[in-house]
């Protein structure tokens, strides 16, 4: 059988995560293809709505990463983010989605080669839970709709 | 129907090596709304901007995409670019196929759909952009000083040197701050009075530069280029204009034995006084708490002896408000005192004093005219301690942190204790010496070899008194240990140096941030020393840790220049990343409920009240709004609306929902 | 009012004066002193140089016993005692881990709760209020306070007291209408368990804080640790040997000082087993004379 191959997006921050990985690249330090980066201005601005289109639209992980605490060019947004992560976790469990799907870390803009690792090891992780159907399955089902009609 | 040009570039062989950048532009112009795409080798080099320039006008383009680089190297360049070829900057964006997909990939069709993908994206968030204008926010072109040290007086007379107008704030009676105090400075031992003093008094008489002493910042409202400042000036109870300071009421004042703040309590002063003899400005201020009259109703001998009946009894505080462009704070610092230390007598024993007694001891016009006589007695001591690191680098006192300042200053107060008790015997303990700087190990080494003061590395552990001798005991560690007891005349504390009294208070008022111990936080520990994280808003000197007079006042400069570049222009250019509370017509005139749970987590404060009213004048909505002066563009507020009623511009959610939806087009089939 | 205690091994042995007059001023002052049930050794120096777990096994089972039964304040006169139950319930109460595995050694629950107190802290929470009127007769001594190293240090996990010039002593003294002299050897090291293997460095160590309080007029050393004692007191050739002369002040504890002035018997509070005899004239302070107004001058004066 042929290797899984996830599909993860990761979040990222521009001033450090952004930056590391741009540093990743400059260090020519390879690793897995399957992520796509979309870059915002800080973890803060990150909201959660975006990762369940992300989930709903065929992304099988997610990587978060900002900057380190103490360290966010905004002063307190990755600190915002991690506590609406928090409540968000709760809020993934009871719409089915497995919370290990969602991988959040800290990349500062020196560290290219964690960058690497984060990606391979969240592939990895991801690969192993396997792909994000359930989302799929239920509307090929149908049952959205009957539940909006019935 | 937007019509995107797209532009994937070779970067040499950079990305092509890897990449099938052919492919990626040719599935790129079957996209929906693309009507140009092309690759070329180097895109950022002159012809290849000609060619996106080029490409705008042949094609009528809405949006550009770059795939090259990463838009941290390059984004402006094009921006320029599109801007040269009349297309609004904010509509062309990068799409990163270098740093993040041809560098850490190897060649491959994954890399290549990779590259696809990512330039699929960047379509489809650049036709959900807007064209943005940079924000301009008009400057009023007048600084405040606060704080009136050595650093207030150089950033002072450094802005109005530039042309400005600057307002110094000095909350006690004369400008001068600690270096007025000291004795000599080192490493050149230049008496501090002598190079200070000339700079006060030009504070004083600069047409630019207005002075208000004895007065404090009430509170401080707006933002970059436009705070709103309430200046409290004390009553000195005095008609300033009619005063000469002749200093007449202060020799006749009753009241002479009032521990003077500026001989740190080693003199006395009257009730109507002025802290030192020259003193800026030089006129006197009455301590309410100490004055005959004020506590008894009678006296009034100030009044009756005034040549120009200047005293006035019922003077009460002013408040001034003044409109400011930007803020110095150069507030200084606090240094504890002897009775922070139980293990060093607790200042029950009055010959254990700190180093800004010591510098009062040693100075020329000083309580005993710079002899160094022991407060208990009047005694010339024959044997002094002088400990380095009291509280500094001390977890257990909750000072983490070197006072940077100590080892220079002990060296000195051991050097001129030498030089006038020249049968005396100088001890010094100390952890390290830390003598970085122009001049200073070779002037610690002075003290040593020229001037046999003995030091020990070794801390010491208790102080107690023994027939009228200071029993230090201490420890030698460099031979293993070893204790060591002298019996001293007199013990000389260099204390921490500490955020000064009220920091705390003026940081709220200011919306500064600060440290655990109080000094206010600069915006960047390397890049932006002299910023804080509230725009317009510069420090300088020991308010943002402690330092020597060279730093404070090669900081104070720094920031004296962040504040000439601030009003070089009559407009402030902004970059217009910045949130904002959508409206629409009424009777809802925004989707925004007016909870205001974005005011908290905005760390700049940049979120205001907005109040709706009718033609009556009644209100009838409160909204939020932002201040575009203030927001920096983290959206933090914006991923926290719960009515989604704020976006941030260049990141909205439109632009955000696209680019994700797109990225993962492939993978939804 | 009921109050656990824990006596240690020196409480019941060379420490037997200072257990006579704890219970003789607790009895006074009616405080119920009851012992931890089925109480074990502290651990003292022994285990905590031998084996983490042990030094920390040894006070929680102790600590366990007295939460078993609901004591929640329990008094330690020892200093030694005092220091190792503070510790152990300050380690473990900051390591969750710790504190399973240790719950596991003693086979026993242990909670962390119990309020410890040295025996100046019990003093000032249930001795201090009711002391006034139980006064009988003023304890007019001039004497110098010292407290050693155990019961101040270390000041994070103890939070008692400033450790480097402590009052606690001082200022019972001053209510039971005494002196008491600021000196320079408070919290200097006594020689402590040197006592048996090294005698003539506590000899050394013990003499010059006898001598530091004898030539400052002190006429008794207040202490408030058995090991203390037995250094100051029992150790006087040892010290007599450094100090190259006699030196005759005796050495009290606290809670002898707070006997004397309640009136209890001597006997009851054990003053005979003191080696040396406690003999101190009364010591009533000079007035201070009234300050002359140029007494004073500034310093600009001079």
């Amino acid at each position: 059988m042929e290797q899984f191959e996830p599909k993860l997006v990761a979040f990222v921050c521009n001033w450090c995560t952004y930056a590391g990985a741009d540093l990743t690249g400059t260090s020519r330090i390879k690793y897995a293809t399957n992520v796509r980066i979309i870059r915002f201005p800080c973890t803060g601005r990150i909201d959660f709505m975006l990762i369940s289109k992300a989930f709903a639209n065929g992304a099988d992980g997610v990587i978060v990463s900002g900057c380190h605490p103490n360290d966010c060019h905004y002063t307190s947004g990755n600190f915002h983010a991690r506590r609406r992560w928090m409540s968000f976790n709760a809020m993934l469990t009871f719409m089915g989605i497995d919370p290990e799907r969602i991988i959040f870390s800290w990349v500062s803009a020196a560290e290219g080669a964690k960058w690497a690792d984060i990606v391979n090891q969240s592939v990895e992780k991801i690969r192993k839970i396997g792909p994000f159907t359930e989302y799929q399955k239920l509307v090929q089902s149908g049952i959205e709709e009957e539940n909006f009609n019935g | 129907m937007s019509r995107i040009g797209v532009f994937v570039c070779h970067c040499g062989e950079n990305i092509s090596a890897t990449v099938d950048v052919a492919k990626v532009a040719d599935d790129s112009s079957r996209l929906p709304g693309v009507v140009h795409s092309v690759d070329y080798k180097y895109m950022c080099s002159d012809p290849g901007q000609t060619l996106v320039k080029e490409a705008i006008k042949e094609h009528n383009l809405t949006g550009v995409v770059v795939a090259a680089c990463s838009p941290r190297m390059h984004e402006p360049t094009f921006r320029k670019a599109c801007a040269t070829a009349g297309l609004n900057p904010y509509l062309s964006e990068m799409a990163n196929v270098r740093e993040h997909c041809s560098w850490v990939h190897d060649k491959g069709e994954q890399t290549t759909q990779k590259a696809f993908d990512v330039v699929r994206a960047m379509i489809s968030k650049v036709s959900n952009n807007g064209a943005l204008e940079p924000i301009k926010v008009p400057v009023t072109k007048r600084a405040l000083v606060v704080g009136g040290g050595v650093a207030g007086i150089q950033a002072a007379l450094d802005i109005a040197n530039c042309g400005h107008q600057v307002i110094l704030v000095e909350r006690s009676p004369s400008i001068g701050g600690h270096m007025a105090q000291l004795s000599e400075t080192f490493p050149t031992l230049d008496c501090s009075q002598c190079i200070l003093t000339p700079r006060m008094v030009e504070v004083a008489q600069h047409p630019n530069i207005t002075l208000y002493t004895y007065s404090e910042i009430e509170s401080v409202d707006g933002f970059i280029g436009n705070f709103k400042v309430k200046i409290r000036k004390r009553a000195r109870n005095l008609d300033e204009d009619l005063c000469t300071g002749c200093g007449l009421c202060t020799t006749k004042c009753p009241q002479k034995k009032i521990p003077s703040e500026f001989e740190q309590g080693l003199g006395f002063r009257p009730a109507i006084y002025t802290p030192f003899p020259q003193a800026v400005p030089n006129k006197p201020v009455i301590d309410h708490d100490n004055c005959t009259y004020y506590k008894s109703g009678k006296c009034k001998v100030c009044e009756i002896v005034c040549p120009t009946k200047a005293i006035r009894f019922e003077q009460e505080d002013t408040i001034l408000d003044v409109e400011i462009g930007a803020i110095v704070l150069a507030t200084g610092f606090d240094i504890k005192r002897s009775d922070f230390f139980p293990e060093y007598g607790k200042g029950k024993y009055k010959d254990v004093i700190d180093g800004l007694q010591f510098e009062r001891l040693a100075s020329a016009s000083g309580p005993t005219q710079g002899m160094i006589r022991r407060p208990s007695d009047g005694q010339i001591p024959k044997k002094i301690v002088f400990i380095a690191c009291a509280g500094s680098r001390d977890p257990a006192k909750g000072i983490e942190y070197c006072s940077k300042i100590c080892c220079m200053y002990t060296a000195k107060h051991a050097m001129l204790y030498k030089h006038k008790v020249h049968d005396g015997e100088a001890h010094v303990f100390y952890m390290d010496i830390r003598a970085g700087g122009k001049m200073y190990e070779e002037f610690v080494r002075r003290a040593i070899v020229e001037d046999h003061v003995n030091y020990t590395r070794g801390r010491v552990s208790t102080i107690y008194e023994l027939d009228g001798k200071l029993i230090v005991k201490g420890a030698d560690t460099l031979l293993g240990a070893q204790a060591v007891e002298i019996e001293a005349d007199m013990v000389v504390l260099a204390t921490a140096g500490i955020a000064n009294d009220g920091s705390e208070e003026l940081a709220q008022k200011m919306h500064v941030s600060y440290d655990e111990h109080k000094f206010f936080a600069e915006a960047h520990p390397k890049l932006k020393p002299v910023e804080t994280n509230t725009g317009g808003i510069f420090l300088a000197g020991a308010c943002q840790t402690t330092r020597d007079i060279p730093d404070s006042v090669s900081m104070a400069s720094g920031a004296a220049v962040k504040v000439a570049a601030l009003f070089s222009s009559d407009l402030l250019t902004r970059e217009p990343i910045v949130a904002r509370v959508n409206r629409i017509p009424g009777p809802s005139h925004s989707t925004c409920v007016g909870c205001f749970m974005c005011q908290p987590v905005c760390p700049y404060q940049a979120i205001e009240r907005e109040e709706i009213k009718d033609r009556a004048g009644n209100v009838i909505k409160s909204l939020a709004r932002i201040n575009e002066g203030l927001c920096q563009g983290c959206g933090t507020c914006v991923a926290l609306c719960r009515s989604k009623s704020i976006d941030l511009l260049g990141y909205t959610d439109n632009q955000m929902h696209s680019e994700v939806l797109s990225v993962l087009e492939e993978a939804f089939v | 009012m009921k109050l656990g205690i824990y006596p240690g091994c020196s409480l019941t042995g060379s420490a037997r004066d200072y257990n006579e007059s704890v219970f003789a001023i607790a009895e006074a002052c009616d405080i119920q002193l009851e012992q931890v049930p089925d109480w074990n050794c502290c651990g003292a120096t022994a285990a905590h140089n031998m084996n983490k777990e042990l030094s920390l096994a040894l006070p929680a089972r102790i600590l366990a016993q007295a939460e078993k039964v609901g004591m929640t304040d329990i008094v330690i006169p020892c200093a030694a005692c005092y220091s190792r139950l503070m510790v152990t319930q300050h380690e473990l109460n900051n390591d969750p881990v710790l504190k399973n595995r240790v719950s596991e050694i003693i086979e026993m629950d242990f909670k962390g709760t119990t309020a410890i107190l040295n025996v100046v802290q019990m003093i000032d929470k249930y001795v201090t209020p009711v002391l006034k009127d139980k006064i009988v007769k003023n304890f007019s001594h001039k004497v110098a306070c010292y407290y050693g190293c155990l019961m101040v240090r270390p000041y994070k996990v103890l939070q008692y007291d400033q450790h480097e010039d402590p009052q606690g002593m001082d200022n019972v003294i001053r209510l039971l209408g005494g002196t008491a002299i600021d000196w320079g050897y408070k919290v200097e090291c006594c020689g402590a368990g040197l006592t048996m293997s090294k005698t003539e460095i506590v000899g050394m160590l013990s003499g010059k804080i006898v001598k530091d309080a004898t030539r400052r007029g002190a006429q008794a050393i207040i202490v408030a640790c058995p090991m203390c004692h037995s250094n100051l007191d029992m150790r006087r050739p040892a010290i007599n040997e450094y100090t190259k002369e006699k030196m005759d002040i005796p050495v009290l504890y606290i809670t002898d000082a707070i006997g004397m002035a309640l009136g209890i018997d001597e006997k009851k509070l054990g003053l005979q087993r003191h080696f040396v005899p406690v003999k101190m004239a009364e010591y009533i302070p000079p007035v201070p004379e009234p300050k002359k107004p140029k007494a004073k001058e500034p310093i600009n004066n001079l």
